[in-house]
């Protein structure tokens, strides 16, 4: 095999138009090996051209990319036999078995029948869909499609992973399912690039994450760091009785010099506090007031507000796909 | 954390064995672009299998169109039903299996607009591959279209006097000719944006062609203008060259005609698919 680059992906000034609209302008990546990275943004931000890009299946119009240190246009058959891609769309057959998918593939890249059936049974089983595995795909729910789409591009093992937002779409236990997916996929030493537009699932999963918008990177770093970038923690209360919680919030006003905001359960109240410090001493002076607090947690600003901070805009709530999951504030 | 709450039943067996397959997947030799290409052959295989719908559709028109033309216009046109359906059966297999062609086009559209495609053009393997695969796969679509509808006209009794020889030829004729008709509709397909789309210009080409060609009647009583039309469009060479067979007098002129044609077709929009399935956003 190839000797492995220190970095997974290096991508500088990746550039591609769709007639007069530039999708792509000028997108840098430094994606290191054996994580997850994630590529935040919303719809339309430039996300989806970007992969398609490092996975050869567009041209770039300007810039170039290595992945895994082959260049993505003059190696791109090379790139191609590194890769594997899941995208937006479930790329399965749905008029085909969710067996014979697998088996399609696994003849495709290159197993004997025998050994295309046998792995595809294995893939099957381990994706809990072996009672599934000889019905059409047309009659599987959404995550069920997902994790087939997914069992379809481990059918051999890659090295790099392209997962386009993975998650669009499927209930929290389906969800849950694929972030384990995810998890073990990378334990087992494959880089996952993953673009999402849930700023809960980058936080998740990544260890380094690219906020990209208009077609840019806008911000790069850990989770941490970007959380960091804006530089505020939120303090959330719970109040045991919640009749008392408009003269909490008074008290919290009082102190912090911040307004709460009031939470949908009728007992909360959450606010802004710039640390830990003057969080203890709001809970304290709720306590010097005869306020009993049910139950309080000091969390770090979700990417959400990260989000904001950066853009001057909330990122667009999905709502179209979203389903039934809505992104959710991240408190531990 | 915040998700701690939402059951995650029986995930950690399924990690146990999700660690063991993705261990499992070591890569194998690629195959080569045969062996590609006839994968993609079985896939299309499979389609008849879970898909009979499409097949049905374009095959029962045929044979509605059989039963119809032989009692309803048999006497008048030729004198008699049972030499009408002599005349008019071996067209009616090219129509039923030019109909089939638009469903290559469909099939192929389906797959860009589902994204299937797109695991297609990021495996490592020959580019033209799931293309000619398609199109082998889809010749036994052809080739069972046609045997449904010669089965009914041996049914209601026509006799090819050619014998075995000269069916058999004529549905390999058939078949080849509709592979490279094959190849424009993938070329349309790539081009168009919904599989609706594609089999409404599929249809909308192939009617004028299979109506306005000899399959029905002899262009001998149409007028100049149509007759002239008649007798340079290819689906009429194609019905006169399979008639010939069929019947033991097959005009050789006539079966070259047709299997250039069929070169013709795949020389242009073969390299063309590849082009337009290599680019496809």
């Amino acid at each position: 095999m190839t000797p492995s680059s220190p970095l997974a992906i290096e991508a500088s000034g990746l550039v591609k138009d769709f007639g007069a609209t530039r999708a792509v302008a000028g997108v840098d990546l430094a994606v290191p090996g054996g994580a997850v990275y994630g590529v935040l943004g919303p719809n339309g931000a430039g996300k989806t051209t970007t992969i398609r890009m490092l996975a050869t299946l567009l041209r770039p119009d300007g810039g170039e990319a290595r992945v895994l240190g082959h260049d993505i246009v003059a190696e791109a058959d090379t790139v191609r036999g590194l890769i594997s891609l899941t995208g937006q769309l479930a790329s399965v057959d749905e008029d085909l078995t969710g067996r014979e998918n697998l088996v399609l593939l696994g003849r495709l890249l290159g197993y004997s029948r025998a050994r295309a059936r046998a792995r595809a049974m294995e893939l099957l089983d381990a994706f809990g869909l072996a009672e599934a595995a000889g019905r059409q795909v047309k009659t599987y729910s959404g995550g069920m499609r997902r994790r087939l789409d997914i069992a379809a591009s481990i059918v051999v093992t890659p090295r790099l992973m392209f997962l386009d937002e993975p998650t669009t779409g499927l209930d929290p236990r389906s969800r849950n399912h694929v972030w384990d997916i995810v998890r073990a996929l990378v334990d087992q030493g494959t880089t996952v690039l993953l673009c999402t537009q849930y700023l809960d699932e980058a936080d998740q999963l990544a260890g380094r994450i690219a906020v990209i918008d208009h077609g840019r990177v806008i911000a790069e770093g850990t989770p941490g760091q970007l959380k960091a970038s804006v530089g505020r923690s939120r303090l959330h209360v719970r109040m045991l009785d919640p009749a008392g919680r408009d003269e909490a919030a008074a008290v919290l006003e009082r102190e912090t010099g911040e307004a709460p905001r009031a939470e949908a359960d009728p007992g909360a109240l959450s606010l802004a506090v710039a640390d830990a410090e003057r969080g203890a001493a709001a809970i304290a002076a709720l306590s010097a007031a005869g306020l009993t607090v049910a139950h309080f947690s000091l969390g770090q600003p979700s990417l959400d507000e990260v989000f904001l901070a950066l853009t001057g805009r909330a990122a667009e709530e999905p709502a179209a796909q979203a389903g039934d999951y809505q992104p959710q504030e991240v408190t531990a | 954390m915040s998700t701690a709450s939402i059951p995650d039943d029986g995930v950690r067996r399924v990690d146990g064995e999700l660690r063991a397959a993705l261990a499992a997947g070591e890569r194998p030799a690629r195959p080569s672009p045969l062996s590609a290409a006839l994968t993609f052959g079985w896939r299309g295989m499979l389609k008849i299998k879970h898909v009979p719908e499409q097949l049905i559709d374009v095959t029962l028109t045929p044979v509605l169109f059989v039963l119809m033309f032989t009692y309803m216009f048999g006497g008048a046109i030729s004198g008699s039903t049972d030499e009408y359906l002599q005349f008019l059966l071996p067209g009616i297999v090219v129509m039923s299996v030019l109909f089939t062609t638009v469903y290559s086009g469909v099939t192929l559209n389906t797959d860009v607009t589902k994204g299937v495609v797109d695991r297609f053009r990021s495996l490592p393997i020959a580019r033209p591959a799931p293309l000619v695969g398609a199109v082998l796969g889809d010749s036994v679509r052809y080739v069972i279209g046609a045997c449904v509808v010669l089965g009914v006209g041996l049914a209601i009794g026509y006799r090819p006097e050619g014998g075995a020889l000269g069916v058999v030829g004529a549905i390999a004729l058939v078949v080849v000719f509709s592979c490279g008709l094959a190849w424009l509709m993938t070329s349309v397909a790539l081009v168009l944006r919904s599989p609706s789309a594609t089999m409404n210009a599929g249809f909308m080409a192939l009617f004028p062609l299979t109506f306005l060609s000899n399959i029905f009647v002899p262009p001998e009583t149409l007028p100049g203008w149509l007759e002239a039309w008649v007798d340079v469009n290819p689906v009429s060479l194609l019905a006169t060259a399979s008639r010939g067979l069929m019947a033991g007098t097959a005009d050789w002129g006539d079966v070259g005609w047709v299997l250039l044609a069929a070169a013709a077709l795949t020389a242009v929009f073969a390299p063309l698919t590849t082009w337009l399935y290599r680019r496809k956003t």
